[in-house]
């Protein structure tokens, strides 16, 4: 009975993140143009974009492998599974513990690499660019990343997400420099993997200073649809993520009744909207900056994670 | 029979093939047949000396009386051995196999024929010596066979310069080794290992010995700043000898620092192990700033070698800190991450340098930049490739992945050392090897894109095609093992038990048992993993994205020119190369490592002369203590050069006063 309903909320998972993805992202759209003074399309809008990307037909170019064609698949694939482990409304999910806080990191890593190689696959100069400074972006972040899940594994005693937000939400935590720092190298961190201002701008078509968009330049049709639902259900992980971790109030426990888990399902939607707002407004206050000034801002994540472990590590208490 | 002298005979086998092989190798088509032998014998080896790991029990011994007079020669398998002797022969084995279809191309069969036997009885023998003198003869046979095999070609003026600095740091890693054993045999000469390990060496003294072999073993193995022959040697010799060098070789230095750490010396002091963590991680990071610079493809993957070497070794250090304060559980689990990445990478960088042969027998160069769009016309290889490519770079579901996730697992049980140094050092050296990870997907992918996909760079690309169906099958057996390896590392681990219960004396927990074959290296509340789940997931969901798109998405689809915004697709070279790919990591961390420079010089308006773009990267290694060492070697010899134009008269004098200097010095000895 019990792992009846634990397999029927891991599906429910499933289906959540794949259904707020979309509106997500819908949400920040219309928040950023509404905070430019622009009307915005509706939020809904990123679904329709992708039906209608399902319906229309792909162009390829002459030059493409089956690299290109079946990345589009790989990456949506391990984005989803990744959203799927990691804890939304609820902890202890079924098969939380197959993959801990490294593993999801390092899924999200495999997304990256195949997108990367699809980007350099037709051979034009700007999935090349798009690529490499994917790549550049990438080793700077994932050392930052890590560093911060050093940092909320060693408070928490453990990697695996579903324990580390039951921590959370106890009383034993407590207010921590470590955790503060380890947030705001988290918070960075996302930003840059998303391919958000200041480090990429999503709705960027001046080709030289794309990133995201530069590797993604040839996609069209249904391989598209798949990439851009991908860095639509990125997004919403991160704020999962950053979530569960430093705002797990309101996730039910494994176990709890219905209404509880209503209740949790509410809460992560108020976080979502709560997390669009602050990503809209940050976005509309700050300005791009230049591809080479990305590695000192990471840099930056990566100090800030480095210092919230060596604080653990050699203090311990902090 | 027991299973030193059954190796033994496999050992001699090696030998008679190599005696064989001067008679035969100048007989046409002969090369094939002894290549078989080869793999025939390397297989029998593989399968005695992963028996003995399997059945466990006491190490085998044998004393054969050969050598000198009242030591002979003694022989020992352990659990130790055996591991590696099995990584070492199935490297061996899949590397003779590859060859059977890759020496045909080998236009001079006679110059690599005999000495790839000996190198290979030479790999074994270092396994099972027991004793420091047929421990050292057995590492300087190794040596000085696989000296052969680089200078093979040495038609080559660039391959001259590899054997002779290969031949150079040998030399050195030999004579520090020679110290090695000196100091722990002490004054009254006990060599067999059993009279090493009973000795006490004191701390002192035990330190120093670490640190010498740290030096040695690590000059073979490749560790930062004792690297430099490495990328030169190993892509000189042929590609699969090259594989056995970078994937197997490297391996057996990680052999001889184990035994002289953890067994000989035996680990006690906590400050040894600092330096071992901290060379490990910056020459990962080092080795893997290098290849993502470089466009020599074998080369390129020589430099990860060194990459992964220090993973390896950062992981030993962890083990020994671990150790030396006496938290065994979590010395067990660093240690036998290393030991796994040892398994892993000897699979991977076997496959990834059969591949390049591959490549460089169809288009005849080893230039990335020359290559481009071989997965049009090398497409069987290319998936396998591909495989190799997401496996070293550390990515799940497949295998190097596990041994990395097992590896940050181990410094996260770090916090609990009681030392404040290795406390600080920790975090530094997880951040290092995060880096190294992160830098080796971009290598890879830079690798991958440029070779493989994109349009053809060169007229040679256009020609490529397959590799011949043997190469094929073992590249694709060994990307099998990466998967297999990657999903159910369970089985591995639980293989290794019996080698960390020996050396450290407490092995993982058993993994066999877990529930789903997920991984739990310490408890299941701190961390799980479980690689085949993910796999099935990632599968399972990728299945369902693609059968929702063919049932629902629109099915047209169109052939048509790139769109790169709208520019005409121009002529190949102005697809994104190598060099830019890794410019934005050579701008930000080049510029620390290498010095990277670049200046443009840009003519005039109305000026006719082209543009020109140079880049400057230094050696910062070589620079500051190899160019050093040997302008002040040069120096001396110019000096003393002097001496070689005397008269017999002032040579019979310099004679005569060496002669009474050293009477005196004697007299004033005793």
């Amino acid at each position: 009975m019990v792992l009846a309903e634990r397999f029927l909320f891991q599906g429910f998972q499933m289906l959540l993140v794949l259904a707020l993805a979309p509106l997500l992202t819908g949400i920040v759209r219309k928040l950023k143009a509404r905070l430019t003074r622009r009307r915005g399309a509706s939020i809904f809008q990123p679904y329709r974009d992708l039906f209608r990307l399902m319906r229309k037909e792909a162009v390829i170019a002459d030059n493409a492998s089956w690299i290109f064609r079946s990345a589009p698949y790989l990456i949506f694939a391990a984005t989803w599974v990744a959203a799927a482990l990691t804890p939304t409304f609820r902890t202890g999910l079924m098969f939380s513990w197959s993959a801990d806080l490294i593993v999801i990191v390092a899924l999200l890593g495999s997304a990256r690499f195949f997108l990367a190689l699809a980007g350099m696959d037709v051979g034009t100069a700007f999935g090349g660019i798009g690529s490499s400074r994917e790549m550049m972006i990438a080793a700077f972040a994932e050392p930052a990343m890590l560093l911060a899940v050093f940092t909320v594994a060693l408070v928490a005693g453990s990697t695996e997400l579903s324990n580390v937000a039951a921590f959370m939400r106890s009383d034993a935590v407590g207010l921590r420099v470590s955790l503060a720092l380890a947030m705001f190298a988290l918070i960075m961190v996302a930003i840059a993997e998303n391919a958000r201002i200041p480090v990429d701008n999503p709705a960027t078509h001046l080709e030289l200073t794309m990133v995201h968009e530069a590797m993604v330049l040839e996609y069209s049709g249904r391989h598209l649809a798949m990439i851009e639902f991908a860095s639509f259900l990125k997004l919403l992980l991160y704020v999962s993520l950053i979530g569960a971790v430093f705002v797990p109030w309101g996730l039910a426990e494994d176990g709890a009744g219905a209404m509880r888990n209503a209740l949790g399902v509410l809460l992560y939607l108020g976080k979502l909207i709560a997390a669009a707002c602050l990503l809209a407004l940050f976005e509309t206050a700050t300005a791009k900056m230049r591809v080479f000034r990305v590695p000192d801002y990471l840099g930056a994540a990566l100090m800030l994670g480095f210092l919230g472990a060596l604080l653990l590590f050699a203090g311990g208490r902090f | 029979m027991n299973a030193a002298a059954l190796q033994l005979y496999c050992i001699v086998a090696f030998l008679a093939l190599a005696a064989l092989s001067v008679a035969a190798a100048f007989r046409p088509r002969a090369s094939a047949g002894l290549y078989i032998a080869n793999a025939v014998v390397a297989a029998t080896a593989f399968a005695f000396s992963f028996a003995a790991l399997f059945k466990g029990g006491d190490p085998a011994l044998v004393h054969l009386p050969i050598g000198i007079p009242w030591l002979g020669a003694h022989f020992r398998i352990d659990a130790l051995s055996s591991f590696f002797l099995s990584v070492i022969n199935f490297g061996a084995a899949t590397a003779s196999l590859f060859a059977v279809g890759y020496g045909r191309r080998e236009p001079e069969p006679s110059r690599i024929l005999p000495f790839y036997p000996a190198f290979l009885a030479g790999m074994n023998l270092v396994l099972i010596a027991d004793d420091a003198f047929t421990f050292l003869v057995s590492w300087e046979f190794m040596s000085l066979t696989s000296f052969a095999l680089v200078i093979a070609h040495h038609h080559e003026r660039e391959n001259r310069r590899a054997a002779f600095v290969y031949l150079t740091m040998a030399c050195f890693g030999t004579l520090s080794l020679l110290f090695v054993f000196g100091l722990l045999a002490g004054a009254d000469g006990g060599y067999v290992f059993n009279d090493i390990r009973s000795r006490d060496l004191g701390a002192g003294l035990g330190g120093a010995v670490m640190l010498l072999a740290l030096l040695g073993a690590g000059s073979k193995a490749g560790l930062a700043p004792v690297h430099v022959w490495l990328p030169l040697a190993h892509p000189a010799a042929p590609s699969h000898v090259s594989a056995l060098m970078s994937g197997v070789m490297t391996k057996v230095a990680v052999y001889a620092f184990i035994r002289i750490a953890f067994d000989l010396v035996g680990i006690s002091d906590w400050s040894i192990a600092a330096p071992v963590m901290l060379i490990g991680g910056a020459t990962a990071v080092l080795g893997i700033l290098h290849a993502l610079m470089e466009r020599d493809i074998k080369r390129l993957l020589a430099y990860s070698t060194i990459e992964n070497i220090g993973v390896i070794f950062a992981m030993l250090g962890f083990a020994m800190a671990f150790q030396a304060n006496g938290m065994a559980v979590q010395a067990a689990l660093a240690f036998v991450a290393a030991l796994f990445h040892v398994a892993n990478h000897s699979i991977f960088k076997g496959l990834l340098f059969f591949g390049a042969g591959s490549m460089l027998n169809a288009t005849g160069v080893r230039d990335i930049e020359q290559m481009g769009g071989l997965i049009h016309r090398m497409r069987k290889l290319a998936p396998l490739f591909l495989v190799g490519c997401v496996a070293i770079s550390a990515l799940p579901p497949l295998n190097g992945f596990a041994s990395e996730w097992l590896a940050f697992q181990a410094v996260l049980q770090s916090p609990d050392l009681p030392q404040l140094g290795l406390k600080i050092l920790s975090p530094m050296v997880g951040a290092l090897l995060a880096l190294a990870a992160a830098l080796a997907a971009a290598c890879f992918v830079r690798l991958y894109g440029v070779a493989f996909l994109g349009r053809p760079r060169s007229d040679h690309a256009i020609e490529a095609h397959d590799p011949d169906g043997w190469s094929l099958g073992v590249i694709g057996l060994m990307a099998a093992l990466c998967v297999i390896f990657g999903i159910v590392p369970g089985i591995v681990l639980d293989a290794l038990a019996p080698v960390a219960t020996l050396m450290l004396g407490t092995p993982l927990a058993v993994q066999s048992g877990n529930d789903w074959l997920s991984v739990i290296p310490v408890n299941a509340t701190q961390s799980s993993y479980n690689p085949l789940l993910l796999f099935f997931f990632i599968a399972l969901s990728s299945f369902l994205a693609a059968s929702v798109s063919r049932l629902t998405a629109s099915h047209d689809y169109r052939r048509s020119p790139a769109w790169a915004c709208g520019f005409e697709p121009a002529g190949a070279q102005t697809q994104y190369s190598g060099a830019s790919f890794s410019q934005p990591i050579r701008n930000t961390l080049g510029r620390i490592a290498f010095r990277a420079a670049e200046t443009v010089d840009m003519p005039p308006p109305g000026d006719q002369q082209p543009a020109r773009f140079t880049l400057r990267l230094r050696d910062l290694v070589w620079d500051a203590i190899y160019g050093r060492i040997a302008s002040v070697i040069n120096a001396i010899s110019d000096k003393l050069n002097a001496l070689q134009f005397l008269t017999i008269r002032r040579y019979l004098s310099l004679v005569f006063a060496t002669l009474v200097l050293m009477l005196l010095g004697l007299a004033a000895w005793s």
